[in-house]
């Protein structure tokens, strides 16, 4: 048995609502999860399911109301700020949208340059280290003088990887980071995760709601409804043949891209939606 | 990404002058020209009230007899007023203490605004609520009354007056400061910045501060103008410090001397309005160069339209199966060398859609593929004749039911749009109006379109409602947009689409909004729908597997060309475009899923293979 590298037991997350007295929102109802070094975890579920509040949770940007998440044994959901400071080196994070998770004013190598200010690594070393990580993600070094605007969605989420390498982390949580992507773009930055990887052994928590993304990157999959794990387990037996009812409407619901096969699919899906409503009706009368 | 064009060249010259705003503010300040003339006004204002005792030899406040209302002359430039005091040397000292006074009232604002807009804005939760309701109280004070209290508890000074006024007007400030960061407080870039560690105290100073300087400083000299005004007007009123001279003290005086000698009202005036009006051109001058980014790009009029060259190429087309050929009807649409362009600000235009041929017939689902800029949105609008601001249609043609489209004046346009041509958007949320029932903004197309009476109308939209399926038709028709989801909305908007029964739909990207089971769902309301009113669709869309379910016909843009057309199952079996084809590659369906991690090999386990690879040799 390999150690486990983050550990998450009955996470709930309270959203405090506006106004007085009013019941706060439940994101998490009770998640459990774990993770191991090396390893990429997919996150599927569609919006409003709480996969990317678990992400936050992770990262110390939502407020964990119970639970434990253990990273290398230490609790980690209430840190203070100087102890996630200690952390961030280990937990570091790649977000969907590559139009606003760089900060329009400042240029490439300014963003880059940033989380290693804060290790007190010296300039010139931080700009040697911001060439080395502009290689590694695939960008040419004159990108480090220019701005995030003169970059394409791909280019941008290239240097959010880049970013997110600098500190050499242990776990990167990756939110939906493929889905704004053109298909072409989307398949050259899975590929570039996965041999970032391979390469560097850092494990990864992949939020996406799109099952074939996740199939292809990751190791284990978690599938996420209305704030609780509904399925979890290797990934290609919850992505191939789900259990569970809801993870079985979210197979058959994405369209194949193929016209004979996605005819078949849709047959399948009419049929399961048919069956499951029988059995919802059997049990209501039950 | 279906956002206006990404076009090459404005991006890049908004990229060159966001750069140059950040090497200098002050430089293109000089190029605007009521920015120069303000800033050299201010610059003299300031140099003469810095010299003030250099240019003139005068004490401002010794009075003589002698000269009591003296006219111009050499000893007294500008005269002498009610006292006998040299008007210019009061000027010019005067103008020290109005700006000094105006300098506390700033430094005051300031601070107090910035600081707790920041902390507010940022940090949020009590302080937010605190200071929000400590800003409206503050700005519910009548202000002047105050000052006159103040005065009278405090006593007659100047700069104690200021500094309350300072306070008063500080939420002018605040406000802003806190409206900007409470925007930014959310932005991924800062969340970022969290995740790496860096301080709040840090993510303020680099992160947020860069986004609030601009409209502080623009906020600055408008607040600096209103002191100045706010602080003549207590001086006027005989309320100031009478041993410090001052452009409201001298107003005074020369108001009640206004029928002997009424050059004395005219100097401190002349200061008072030239100040304030350059402190104001200032701010709007900075106020445009700061925000020219945003668009005061100029467009040259339509008269002046360049040619467009459309190159052809070849087009891998092929033939209809006999699927197709069986399922299809009538010719709905025919698009010939279609062309899309767009006018630059140097007179010339970018196309974005070269030589777009496609037809689609009655009954047929024609699906329009292709990345992010590869012209298929623009192909769609240019159908409807609903494409951006600054693009037409610059060649080719586009029948429907005999009429050319691409020729067809704005009156013809309307009475097509929504009757025979329809429209679903990609965004159901923002294509409802949010301050209207869902009810009234499907009633009223119908009515002018159908021209139903209220109650036929209303009977009709209940019926598409329940139709489209949404389960509980009633209680949605009398609901607003927001309280319902993003499918159910994407459901209203296909209600609307086809309530007056079109040929032609347009539907641009309908469903990538949409979760998964949500789209599966609306994919089979589109489908049903479509064979029941037997519409032509055009199905714009980046998705294979949407265009795998949905569609009879593809065409493969790239680049604002069609590179492929055909089929679907002939297509998706044998695509023989390179382009198409490496498309199909990056598709991920059918990869193999990664095996579960293996524990990492322990020495031993390597000791082992390596042992078996030897003895196998």
């Amino acid at each position: 048995m390999t150690d486990v590298l983050l550990d998450i037991t009955n996470v709930v997350v309270d959203y405090p609502i506006k106004g007085f007295r009013k019941e706060p929102f439940r994101a998490l109802k009770g998640v459990s999860l774990d993770i191991r070094p090396g390893e990429t975890v997919g996150l599927v579920g569609e919006s409003g399911s709480g996969k990317t509040t678990l992400g936050r949770a992770v990262l110390g940007l939502a407020p964990v109301t119970s639970g434990s998440i253990l990273y290398r044994g230490k609790d980690i959901a209430h840190l203070s700020r100087g102890e996630r400071l200690a952390l961030s080196s280990e937990i570091q994070v790649v977000f969907q949208d590559p139009y606003t998770s760089l900060n329009p004013s400042l240029t490439i190598e300014q963003i880059l340059v940033e989380p290693l200010t804060v290790r007190k690594v010296s300039q010139r070393d931080a700009s040697k280290r911001v060439r080395d990580l502009l290689d590694q993600v695939g960008l040419p070094t004159s990108a480090a003088d220019r701005l995030p605007r003169e970059f394409s969605g791909g280019q941008r989420q290239r240097i959010a990887i880049a970013r997110a390498l600098a500190l050499e982390p242990r776990l990167i949580v990756c939110d939906e980071p493929v889905s704004a992507l053109d298909l072409s773009t989307q398949a050259r930055v899975l590929e570039l995760f996965k041999e970032i990887q391979e390469r560097t052994g850092v494990a990864y928590l992949f939020v996406s709601h799109d099952l074939a993304v996740v199939r292809s990157l990751s190791h284990r999959v978690a599938v996420m409804y209305h704030g609780e794990i509904v399925e979890w387990g290797d990934a290609d037996q919850v992505t191939a043949r789900p259990e569970h009812p809801y993870t079985q409407r979210l197979f058959l619901a994405a369209p194949v891209p193929d016209p004979v096969r996605q005819e078949q699919r849709r047959a399948d899906r009419q049929r399961l939606l048919a069956v499951q409503a029988e059995q919802n009706l059997q049990a209501g009368v039950l | 990404m279906t956002q206006a064009m990404p076009l090459q060249g404005p991006t890049l010259t908004v990229a060159e002058e966001e750069r140059s705003a950040r090497i200098s503010l002050f430089r293109r300040l000089l190029k605007n020209p009521s920015g120069l003339v303000a800033m050299i006004f201010l610059a003299l204002i300031v140099l003469s009230a810095i010299l003030a005792g250099v240019i003139t030899s005068a004490d401002p406040n010794a009075a003589s007899l002698q000269d009591v209302l003296a006219h111009a002359s050499a000893a007294h430039p500008l005269g002498a007023d009610s006292a006998g005091r040299d008007v210019l040397a009061r000027l010019l000292y005067g103008s020290r203490f109005s700006l000094a006074g105006a300098l506390v009232t700033l430094v005051v604002a300031a601070v107090i605004g910035v600081t707790s807009g920041l902390i507010a804005g940022y940090f949020g939760r009590w302080f937010d609520s605190v200071s929000s309701w400590v800003a409206g109280l503050v700005m519910a004070l009548p202000g002047f009354v105050v000052l006159l209290a103040a005065r009278a508890v405090l006593g007659p000074s100047m700069w104690l007056a200021m500094g309350i006024f300072g306070v008063l007007i500080s939420p002018a400030f605040f406000r802003l400061v806190y409206a900007s960061v409470s925007a930014v407080r959310n932005e991924l870039y800062v969340d970022a910045a969290r995740v790496s560690g860096l301080s709040d105290a840090r993510i303020i100073a680099r992160h947020i501060f860069t986004v609030v300087r601009a409209p502080i400083i623009i906020q600055a000299a408008m607040i600096t103008g209103i002191a100045i005004a706010i602080q003549a007007g207590l001086e006027f009123l005989g309320l100031g410090d009478t041993n410090v001279p001052s452009w409201g003290s001298m107003l005074n005086d020369g108001f009640a001397n206004i029928y002997k000698n009424p050059t004395l009202l005219l100097w401190p005036a002349l200061a008072i309005a030239l100040t304030s009006v350059a402190l104001t051109l200032l701010a709007n001058a900075m106020r445009d160069e700061l925000e020219r980014s945003s668009g005061s790009k100029k467009r040259r009029g339509a008269t002046k339209r360049a040619q467009v060259l459309v190159e052809h190429e070849l087009v891998v087309s092929h033939p209809d199966d006999a699927r197709t050929e069986a399922a299809l009807g009538e010719e709905l649409l025919r698009i010939t060398d279609l062309a899309v362009g767009y006018d630059q600000a140097d007179g010339s235009v970018t196309t974005v859609v070269n030589d777009v041929s496609l037809v689609v017939r009655r009954g047929e689902v024609h699906g329009l593929i292709g990345e992010s800029g590869s012209g298929k949105t623009q192909t769609a609008w240019s159908i409807l004749r609903l494409l951006p601001d600054g693009g037409r249609v610059v060649g080719g043609s586009i029948f429907f039911e005999g009429k050319d489209l691409a020729k067809a004046s704005e009156k013809e346009m309307t009475a097509l749009r929504g009757k025979k041509i329809a429209y679903i958007p990609q965004e159901p949320m923002s294509n409802l109006d949010a301050s209207f029932t869902i009810g009234s903004q499907l009633v009223e197309p119908m009515r002018v379109c159908l021209g139903l009476s209220k109650k036929e109308a209303t009977a009709r939209a209940l019926q598409l409602l329940a139709r489209v399926g949404i389960p509980n038709p009633e209680r949605t028709f009398t609901a607003y947009p927001h309280e319902v989801s993003g499918g159910m909305a994407q459901r209203v908007l296909i209600a609307g689409a086809v309530s007056c029964n079109p040929d032609l739909l347009i539907a641009d990207e309908p469903t990538t909004a949409l979760d998964v089971t949500v789209q599966a769902e609306v994919l089979d309301l589109l489908r049903e729908l479509q064979s029941e009113l037997t519409m032509g669709v055009v199905l714009v869309t980046h998705n294979f597997g949407v265009v795998a379910d949905l569609c009879d016909r593809v065409s493969v843009m790239r680049n604002g060309r069609i590179v492929e057309t055909g089929p679907v199952r002939t297509i998706f079996a044998q695509p023989e475009h390179p382009y198409t084809q490496s498309l199909f590659e990056a598709i991920l369906e059918d990869g193999d899923a990664r095996e579960p991690l293996q524990d990492t090999p322990s020495v031993e386990t390597i000791v082992l293979e390596t042992i078996g690879k030897g003895a196998s040799k």
